[in-house]
């Protein structure tokens, strides 16, 4: 039953940070990924220096290897990426197409204003 | 009956070989037609411009949906516009129907006319794509609380009003569930009409495949 936990841990942190990146975004989020990327680093270099820290938090945790932790932490970096480069796309997209939009519409005030006011 | 102040709005993107005749076939009911050219590969836009439409071109392709509401934006910009008829440019939409629904919304005070397929046996689709019209129906009236046969539907008629009021930021296919929900937050009156879709075998050569349900619905979830 030990790896129950790190089932219920893995599940609630996927789902808290699904939830969190499809919602939030602003200055909060931008802060909150940077702190992540500093601790990603921080816990890399670690557990460079102590390798068996992860064994550690394994048997902690109630995984059978420290390599699985780090794999299941790998998973969860990894889905946190890919919904924070959907958001990123996502919004940059909006702001290309009001660019792209204000430029045809200049565009046709242009070319039909012309034809318009000689017919008026 | 003169129709000076409906403005219809045409997405269009590669329909070189039908536009002209589209534009043409509007115009004679229509005087104001405004394409909305998404970056179109072929001479669609010099097609349109030759048939009297107004042309307004997107710098690169942008979808359906950024394109209507770039055809919204035009329509504005025009003070006497007073109703944008949505239309698509590949020939399967009548300009009769168009009549029906602005005779609707003038008799029953509505500011909204949605075509629908669905009000009479008139629309051939298939069995797999009604199927998935109607799922699609279905999640829409559930997820925004209006009541409605047909969502996706490309024949629409708006009041200026709601023509202001809507935003729609759904570049692709979703835009049709986006103007559904946002219209039904207005808390306007809406109405529907029944329409006749021509599914020639250019349309159907054209049209949107069934996998495109899946791209809609998980552009709608991941908004």
């Amino acid at each position: 039953m030990n790896i129950v936990l790190i089932q219920v841990v893995l599940i609630v942190v996927v789902i808290a940070v699904a939830a969190q990146l499809f919602r939030s975004r602003g200055e909060r989020s931008q802060a909150l990924r940077r702190i992540g990327l500093v601790l990603f680093a921080a816990i890399a270099v670690i557990s460079i220096l102590f390798p068996n820290v992860w064994n550690r938090v394994a048997t902690l945790v109630g995984v059978g290897r420290g390599t699985d932790v780090v794999l299941y932490a790998l998973v969860v970096a990894f889905l946190s990426f890919a919904g924070t480069t959907y958001i990123r796309f996502r919004d940059m997209e909006g702001r290309y197409t009001r660019l792209a939009r204000r430029i045809a519409l200049d565009e046709a005030e242009l070319r039909n204003r012309p034809t318009e006011s000689s017919e008026s | 009956m003169s129709y000076d102040d409906v403005w219809v709005v045409v997405p269009l993107y590669n329909e070189g070989p039908v536009i002209g005749g589209v534009v043409q076939e509007v115009r004679a009911t229509f005087a104001h037609v405004v394409c909305i050219d998404d970056g179109s590969s072929d001479d669609s836009a010099a097609a349109a411009e030759a048939a009297g439409a107004v042309v307004v071109r997107h710098p690169v392709n942008l979808g359906q949906g950024a394109a209507l509401q770039t055809g919204f934006e035009y329509a504005l910009s025009v003070p006497s516009m007073r109703w944008v008829v949505t239309f698509d440019a590949d020939g399967q939409h009548q300009v009769s129907d168009v009549l029906a629904m602005l005779e609707l919304a003038g008799s029953d005070d509505l500011d909204v006319v949605f075509g629908s397929r669905f009000l009479d046996d008139r629309t051939e689709a298939g069995f797999l794509k009604g199927l998935v019209l109607k799922a699609a129906v279905g999640y829409t009236n559930l997820t925004t609380g209006t009541r409605l046969t047909d969502a996706h539907n490309g024949l629409r008629v708006m009041s200026r009003d709601v023509v202001s009021r809507v935003d729609i930021t759904q570049n692709r296919m979703a835009h049709a569930s986006e103007l559904v929900q946002q219209i039904g937050h207005l808390g306007i009156r809406y109405g529907e009409s029944p329409v006749h879709i021509l599914y020639t075998d250019y349309s159907r050569s054209k049209g949107q495949s069934l996998w495109n349900a899946v791209n809609i619905l998980a552009d709608l979830i991941l908004r």
